[in-house]
């Protein structure tokens, strides 16, 4: 009982680690002032520019706003059905 | 010509009126001549946690509007002869003091006064405007969760965008034994993330409640911890280099606590 307890509460990641990885993400977005709304109508303009050249996968795309100690970074996961050859 | 100090937070609740009076008590005692202004209007705390209550007759909002003298709504403490506040009204809407006004009150306070501390209300709207507009350096209090953090964060950048640059951080209520089990933020995560100098670091203290109930700061108080903190808190605010580590004392109980809360060797 104890010994499983013990692994329990060893295997779960300390609560400030938790906070300081939710307080990161969450002042990335406030002093960015990058909104879901914001995010959400980025997304809808790249789409419609890179589907001016390939075949993309709209569900299938996530644009995230990622940080770690350092950096923040804009990434944009678009998966890709087929590239249209060029016509000009 | 004295210095003008706003002690503000965003959230609510996490030790800015506590941290008023304990700074403004502390530097009185030190021989400073203080004013502590209490721009809580409609929320007036400030004199409770001072023991001053009984004595009120005007109030910031007479003064803005002229109902008075600015003298006669000064009230002075009963331990030190150049501590005084200046309490809020309780009874009368925001709007009814505005940035100019206060401006205008702690130009005239400070010609008397080495400090003029300035005990912010909750949020971002007109009382926090208000608190700020005369002020010339902000100490921001936060205390290790989460929602807290935030709303400091945001402070800061609505201190920046007013041009009251390289604000100061109180971290309040910090539980050493939490810290230790890594169930607490430890000060260099808060520093790390807000990225502005620390004036000090007060625990959680049962001596607040009590100096609360009392009416009498706990910096008068040689027992407490969080009154320790608070003297060490108003030296550096004079400019006198007090290192973190002096949190120690004789008995030891600071040095422990210094390396539970986290610092740096
Ligand atoms: N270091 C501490 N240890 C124990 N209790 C504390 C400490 N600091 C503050 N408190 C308690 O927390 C409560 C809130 O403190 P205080 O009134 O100073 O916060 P505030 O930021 O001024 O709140 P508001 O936003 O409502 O004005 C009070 O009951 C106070 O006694
Ligand atoms: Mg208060």
């Amino acid at each position: 009982m104890d010994l499983f307890g013990r692994v329990l509460g060893r295997g779960s990641e300390r609560s400030k680690n938790v906070a300081k990885e939710r307080l990161r993400l969450v002042l990335v977005h406030d002093r960015t002032s990058i909104s879901p709304q914001l995010l959400e109508a980025l997304k809808e303009d790249m789409l419609k520019v890179i589907s001016n050249y390939m075949d993309i996968d709209r569900r299938g795309t996530e644009v995230t706003i990622n940080s770690d100690d350092k950096s923040v970074a804009l990434t944009a996961n678009i998966p890709i059905n087929k590239i249209n050859r060029i016509s000009i | 010509m004295g210095e003008v100090i706003v002690i503000t937070s965003g959230k609510g609740g996490v030790g800015k009126t506590t941290t008023t009076a304990n700074i403004g008590t502390a530097l009185a005692s030190m021989g400073y001549k203080v004013v502590m202004m209490d721009t809580d209007i409609g929320l007036r705390n400030l004199d409770v946690v001072l023991g001053l209550e009984n004595r009120i007759v005007y109030d910031l909002v007479d003064v803005a509007q002229g109902n008075c003298r600015l003298r006669q709504a000064l009230i002075k403490d009963k331990r030190f002869e150049h501590l005084v506040l200046l309490p809020a009204a309780q009874t009368k809407d925001k709007s009814a003091v505005s940035p100019e006004q206060m401006k205008e009150l702690t130009e005239k306070l400070k010609e008397e006064y080495d400090y003029v501390i300035i005990d912010c209300p909750a949020g971002i709207e007109q009382g926090f405007k208000n608190a700020i507009a005369g002020a010339e350096r902000a100490i921001v209090v936060t205390t290790p969760e989460v929602a807290a953090v935030r709303d400091a964060d945001r402070i800061v950048g609505l201190l920046e965008a007013a041009e009251l640059r390289n604000p100061q951080l109180v971290i309040n209520r910090i539980r050493p034994d939490m810290v230790k089990k890594g169930d607490m933020m430890d000060i260099n995560d808060m520093i790390d993330i807000l990225a502005i100098e620390l004036a000090g670091v007060v625990p959680e203290d049962e001596h607040i409640v009590v100096s609360t109930n009392r009416g009498e700061p706990a910096v008068l108080d040689a027992n407490s911890l969080a009154g320790q903190a608070y003297r060490n808190i108003a030296k550096r605010i004079t400019g006198e280099q007090v290192p973190l580590i002096s949190l120690e004392t004789s008995n030891g109980i600071m040095g422990k606590l210094r390396k539970l809360l986290g610092f740096k060797a």
